[in-house]
């Protein structure tokens, strides 16, 4: 059996796996987590910036209000408030309930919207539309 | 680390096309996923047109069908036929079922049937399942009693008792849920994933059962339990309907309880 090849091959996963709801959030909850840690250097150097005077902090807030600054801004306010709300959802899963299929579809959705509508409001909020 | 992509010698080439007999006029397409250790080449996707007026409804009866009729060298395994000894566990349309309660016509488009996921390769849609089966043996799955029963005599539950193994005793070991969630795919060396866990819960739960201790002891680990995220695509994909997240979030509620 010399010619038998018994380097096996490992069989498609991501490549193939259509995409559920269920590892889309769960991807999201890592992925917000990630980016919100990323945001920490920012958020302590715009403190930092605060505290050194007004010509600085013009700096800092003339930078953050670019199109790539506000983009930034809107990500991470969205990922703090998806973070918090699946965070929730989780609490919910550590206490034992949640966990029926229906369940799942209905708290992630209302996770989504939920967060969407949290951002919205703080983007109005901080235009003065509201 | 996580590894995203496959490894050069797992990437899927073109494979060959067998197309439907000359006349079919209700023609399903079946993409399928075929390697074999002779071939000393990469695992390819051969293509086969079947004529549905002369094949069964389910997706086993497709590939039972290419079998007798395309191509001998098909090899997959199967026997219930009944979705209850879990043999036929494949992925189908994108998420872990099994072939033999999987309807044809529930397949938008061509229907893809690649082995289980993340899993080593034996041969077309055999995946090697010593892994998962030693994963199995290391919770223990039999009934541990230090309580003396006279011969001849039952174990007794009360009906109460009994009920907390509903929707656990039913899993078949099909492994379609380990297989298809993403923390299993990449820390299978160490986590245990929600078939195996499940498992465990079921002997935990069992009033007649006296190492529940012991048995929480062994899975309190930061990889064998916790490496489960709560991601639910098992419970999203068991063909039995079961819900091993449940089964696992309740093995940490009980561990976080005893230490109260």
């Amino acid at each position: 059996m010399s010619n038998i090849n018994t380097d096996r091959p490992l069989s498609p996963h991501l490549q193939v796996y259509s995409l559920q709801l269920t590892m889309v959030l769960s991807i999201f909850h890592r992925g917000t987590g990630i980016f919100l840690m990323v945001g920490i250097p920012v958020l302590v150097l715009w403190l930092y910036m605060l505290q050194s005077g007004e010509h600085n902090y013009g700096h800092a807030m003339k930078y953050l209000a670019y199109p790539v600054g506000r983009l930034l801004l809107l990500g991470w306010t969205f990922s703090i408030f998806y973070h918090l709300c699946n965070g929730v959802r989780h609490l919910f899963w550590d206490i034992g309930k949640g966990y029926e299929i229906s369940t799942l579809y209905r708290s992630g959705a209302a996770v989504v919207v939920v967060s969407i509508l949290m951002t919205l409001a703080t983007w109005l909020c901080a235009y003065g539309l509201i | 680390m996580a590894e995203f992509t496959l490894p050069a010698n797992s990437k899927i080439k073109k494979g060959r096309h067998f197309p439907a007999p000359e006349g079919s006029k209700n023609v399903k397409k079946f993409n399928i996923y075929r390697w074999a250790p002779e071939d000393e080449d990469n695992p390819s996707l051969d293509f086969y047109e079947l004529d549905m007026d002369t094949c069964g409804p389910m997706v086993l009866d497709a590939i039972i069908k290419i079998k007798n009729e395309i191509d001998p060298t098909l090899t997959f395994r199967r026997s219930c036929r009944e979705g209850i000894c879990g043999s036929c566990a494949m992925n189908i349309d994108g998420t872990n079922t099994l072939a033999c309660i999987k309807a044809i016509s529930d397949c938008k488009g061509a229907v893809k049937i690649y082995p289980l996921p993340h899993m080593p390769v034996v041969k077309d849609l055999v995946p090697d399942m010593t892994h998962f089966y030693a994963q199995y043996a290391s919770i223990k799955p039999w009934l541990k009693s230090d309580t003396p029963v006279s011969p001849g005599k039952e174990r007794l539950q009360s009906k109460e008792d009994r009920s907390k193994l509903d929707g656990l005793y039913e899993c078949i070991m099909c492994a379609c849920c380990s297989t298809s969630c993403p923390s299993y795919w990449w820390n299978s060396d160490r986590y245990l994933g929600p078939a195996v866990l499940l498992q465990a819960y079921r002997w935990i739960v069992d009033s007649r059962d006296d190492a529940t201790g012991d048995r929480l002891d062994e899975l309190e680990d930061p990889f064998k339990l916790y490496r489960c995220h709560t991601i639910m695509n098992c419970t999203n994909t068991c063909p039995k309907d079961l819900n091993p997240g449940k089964a696992i979030g309740e093995i940490k509620k009980l561990i976080a309880e005893r230490a109260l």
